[in-house]
């Protein structure tokens, strides 16, 4: 087992490697040049070619491009990711806070995803073909073909106005969870729920249960049976869902105006501040390769059969 | 003690979906240690005749008629009940040893875990004799065997292992269906061999289901043949192989093709040397 | 193909039918279909309720909402269409030939799509539109570019259970040329998997066009748009939460339809999707969810 996470880390740092070699690539294609950005920034009125050209050399840009990549990539290991071009403030010191509220969020939400659509999906597997079943099935799939911007805003005007039962924006305080949580579990927990439905579906008519019940073993101990198989499944899906969230969060995030990463971006994006929107790229890609990695050791751990595959 | 250990009369299976009929009006008798073979092609119903007795037919299938074990009518036995008696008096071996085990757990688990249930031992106890029915099936090491996974056991060692549960259980009948299908043709040597041995050990009575009618010779006493459903024969096996009685020509198609590859098979051993 | 009869049965699927093939056409249609001009201001009409000559009334400036709902299919339904069009088609080519010629090419594609893959669709979206700006045409720029990887290995898992099969060997030593091959025997029989595969990711690019279009990332106005009508409805949410209703409803019923429609042809193509599964490793199952959930917005 141990010979596995090595050899899944070992695989996973080129991949890091790359990642962060596309993404200071990215910032080689904007078609912005930002010296002149820099220089924007600072409030200077005449942009002459010297002064261009002087910029420059001070701000290193001149040298060649895999001398900036190494020297870019050293100072982002030590979390220097340069400053805003729109606020001159540490790229680091807007992102750290903004993503920490946004994992606060993508928690809080991953979790109700997971448990409710496990509940769903065993009960739904459970009961397959009833009017439960279907009519679960019915609801979800209509909540997850809404766009969520739409529920939110439908939910926020009934409970924030109309009802003033819970704050409409902003994070103060776990009533500000309510929402944008509800929202997003909402929307994503139609996928997941159908996903642990068919994989305890599946189980149950596997052999093992067959087997299991001609022995004369007591339905619950089959039951844990069935579940920890089709969780298998679910687990390594789960896994990945935190760091889908993470990047996802965006559309909520600025509906509710939580101080996350997503409200961050979009106002890189809007103002064309690149040293953000890079960090900003660089810190999801990492993370999502990491949990990926992470998603497969676990998904190893409870499937021996998939260990020999390294 | 009774003559007879399971009694099926007038067994009609059909699958409440499309409603058609699989199983119509089996009636057989399986007597106090003998071995009656069902035989027939795929489709033919003895699976779901072997699964009915236990009443362990997925949902969409229903079944009428009397399963009578050792005088108890199964039929009409409320669930918890039945499942007391699942695994104590009658085993079942299945045909993919890889998947009647939990893929996730050590095969040691499911044996625990059965034993645990029926006979109630402490887990030393439970661990001896389990390694007394595994190296009676000639399992070696057999303390290893059961914390193996699935995977990494061969066909014919996971048949084995359910062989040796039923050892340990010592059921009054066991029904095995097509636990040599899967396997290729030396393991299947071993196990029908173990098979006879379980036979002659735990003097039970067998059920066994099988299209192919080599394996079954070695083993069984008397031979129904199933087709479309239907039981279309029924005698002992030595008669009906040695031609002494007018069979079903169904039956006699079974016979010949076998016959006919077993002289081959002489032909080309004997011509050979 | 006994399952198409099975199918048309089912009055739902019918009826989703029904729905999206009358929004794309009316989409097509918009110039002749639109009562009025989607840009058309008439201050003196703002938020009007529907009326006989404003069948949804009007919006905050005045404009006419069911043209402008007619005029926004363009940009939200159809120009994803055609995103979606280009980059299954792209990650065809890159899975027929993955899945085709095996060995090295299969592992040096598959590498770059897994490079691709590791990168979080929806951030990379956002990055490529922060990159290039904002605008219609970079987002359905950036759709292609970070969703081809995700359908070549789709594609090319589909392509892989046929490929082996033995008239594709026969021409092979007949001297039929690879791509004679390709075009002739591997394309046809992996359409439905890839129908399957592409519809699958309709309904959820449809969403996320629309949201990318609410952050004012999209098309940008006077150009009309579903999720750029729904941000616009939002900025006055709490004095006429009504201005929501017909954008979102219509989203929402497009949306629903699509993927109605694409479980629906899933169920009927199973058996061959279900044999294209088997070949491949233990993984797949758990994989094909955790990309499949990426495209959510």
């Amino acid at each position: 087992m141990i010979r596995y996470i090595m050899k899944r880390l070992a695989t996973a740092l080129p991949l890091l490697l790359l990642v962060s070699f596309v993404t200071f690539m990215l910032n080689e294609l904007s078609p912005a040049d930002p010296v002149r950005s820099v220089l924007h920034e600072q409030g200077v009125p005449v942009i002459t070619e010297e002064l261009l050209a002087s910029t420059r050399a001070e701000l290193g840009l001149d040298r060649p491009f895999l001398v900036r990549y190494l020297d870019w990539l050293l100072s982002c290991l030590r979390l220097d990711f340069g400053a805003s071009y729109v606020s001159g403030k540490p790229v680091w010191s807007l992102l750290a806070p903004a993503f920490a509220n946004t994992f606060k969020l993508t928690i809080s939400s991953g979790a109700a995803i997971i448990a409710l659509s496990i509940l769903l999906g065993v009960l739904c597997a459970r009961r397959e073909g009833s009017w439960t079943d279907r009519l679960v099935r019915g609801i979800t799939f209509l909540l997850a073909s809404m766009p969520s911007y739409w529920l939110a805003a439908l939910l926020v005007w009934y409970f924030a106005v109309h009802l003033d039962w819970l704050p409409t924006s902003g994070l103060d305080g776990y009533s500000s969870y309510v929402l944008p949580v509800l929202v997003i579990t909402v929307a994503y927990a139609g996928i997941y729920f159908r996903m642990v439905r068919s994989s305890v579906l599946s189980n149950m008519n596997e052999d093992y249960v067959l087997y299991g019940r001609a022995s004369g073993l007591p339905e619950r101990k089959i039951a844990a049976h069935i579940v920890r198989n089709s969780l298998q499944v679910a687990i390594s899906v789960f896994g990945m869902a935190i760091p889908i969230l993470l990047g996802s969060t965006v559309v909520v995030e600025n509906l509710f105006a939580w101080p996350g990463l997503g409200s961050l971006s979009i106002k890189a994006i809007l103002s064309r501040d690149f040293p953000v929107i890079q960090a900003y790229v660089l810190v999801l890609a990492a993370a999502f390769v990491l949990f990926n990695a992470l998603a497969d050791i676990i998904n190893a751990a409870l499937n021996p059969k998939l260990r020999k595959e390294l | 003690m009774e003559q007879t250990v399971l009694a099926v009369s007038g067994l009609n299976v059909w699958d409440s979906l499309t409603g058609k009929l699989l199983v119509q009006d089996s009636s057989f008798e399986v007597k106090r240690g003998s071995c009656l073979a069902i035989i027939g092609e795929s489709g033919s119903g003895k699976s779901v005749t072997c699964r009915a007795v236990m009443r362990l037919n997925r949902q969409a299938l229903r079944q009428e008629g009397e399963i009578v074990l050792s005088g108890v009518n199964l039929s009409s036995l409320p669930e918890p009940e039945l499942r007391k008696k699942r695994g104590k008096q009658m085993c079942m071996i299945l045909q993919h040893g890889m998947r009647a085990f939990d893929p996730s757990c050590v095969v040691g688990v499911h044996l625990r875990e059965t034993v645990a249930e029926h006979l109630g031992l402490g887990r030393e106890e439970t661990t001896a004799r389990l390694k007394r029915a595994m190296e009676a099936v000639l399992l070696k090491d057999p303390l290893a065997v059961m914390n193996q996974y699935p995977h990494q056991l061969s066909g014919g060692m996971l048949q084995r292992m359910m062989i040796a549960l039923a050892l340990v259980l010592e059921p009054e009948l066991i029904i095995a269906d097509e636990p040599t299908t899967a396997l290729d043709a030396i393991a299947q040597y071993e196990v029908l061999e173990q098979f006879v041995r379980l036979r002659e050990r735990l003097d039970c009575s067998m059920l066994f289901v099988s299209h192919d009618l080599g394996a079954v010779r070695k083993v069984a006493d008397e031979l129904l043949v199933m087709r479309h459903g239907e039981i279309v024969e029924r005698g002992e096996l030595q008669e009906l192989m040695s031609g002494r009685r007018p069979v079903h020509p169904y039956t006699r198609e079974l016979i010949d093709a076998r016959q006919t590859l077993q002289r081959h098979f002489t032909q080309m051993m004997g011509g050979g040397s | 193909m006994r399952g198409w009869e099975r199918i048309f049965k089912d009055k739902l699927v019918v009826l989703s039918l029904a729905i999206v093939a009358s929004v794309l056409v009316a989409g097509v249609c918009a110039p002749w279909l639109a009562p009025h001009d989607p840009e058309e201001v008439h201050m003196e009409l703002r938020y009007a309720g529907a009326s006989w000559a404003y069948w949804l009334g009007n919006d905050h400036l005045g404009r006419c909402i069911m043209s402008r709902l007619i005029y926004g299919i363009r940009p939200s339904i159809l120009w994803v269409l055609a995103a979606l069009g280009a980059s299954v088609a792209w990650g065809a080519v890159i899975g027929l030939l993955a899945g085709y010629f095996r060995g090295r090419i299969d592992s040096l594609l598959m590498r770059v799509c897994d490079v691709v893959l590791s990168f979080p669709g929806y951030v990379m979206t956002l990055a490529l539109v922060g990159i290039l700006g904002v605008g219609l045409e970079n987002i359905l720029l950036a759709f292609i570019l970070t969703k081809w990887a995700w359908f070549a290995r789709a594609i090319r898992t589909a392509v892989m259970s046929y490929a082996e099969a033995d008239y594709v060997k026969y021409a092979r030593t007949l001297g039929i040329g690879h791509v004679q091959i390709i075009w002739r025997h591997l394309v046809p029989v992996t359409m439905p998997a890839i129908a399957v595969i592409a519809s699958s990711a309709f309904g959820s690019m449809v969403l996320q066009m629309s949201g990318f279009s609410f952050l004012g990332l999209g098309v940008q106005a006077p150009q009309p748009e579903w999720g750029m009508m729904l941000s616009e409805a939002r900025e006055v949410m709490f004095s006429r939460p009504e201005m929501m209703l017909a954008p979102g409803i219509a989203i929402m019923v497009v949306v629903s339809a699509i993927n109605f429609l694409s479980d629906a042809l899933q169920t009927a193509l199973d058996p061959k999707l279900a044999a294209s599964r088997r070949q491949a490793p233990g993984q797949p199952t758990a994989r094909d969810a955790e990309v499949r959930g990426k495209e959510v917005a």
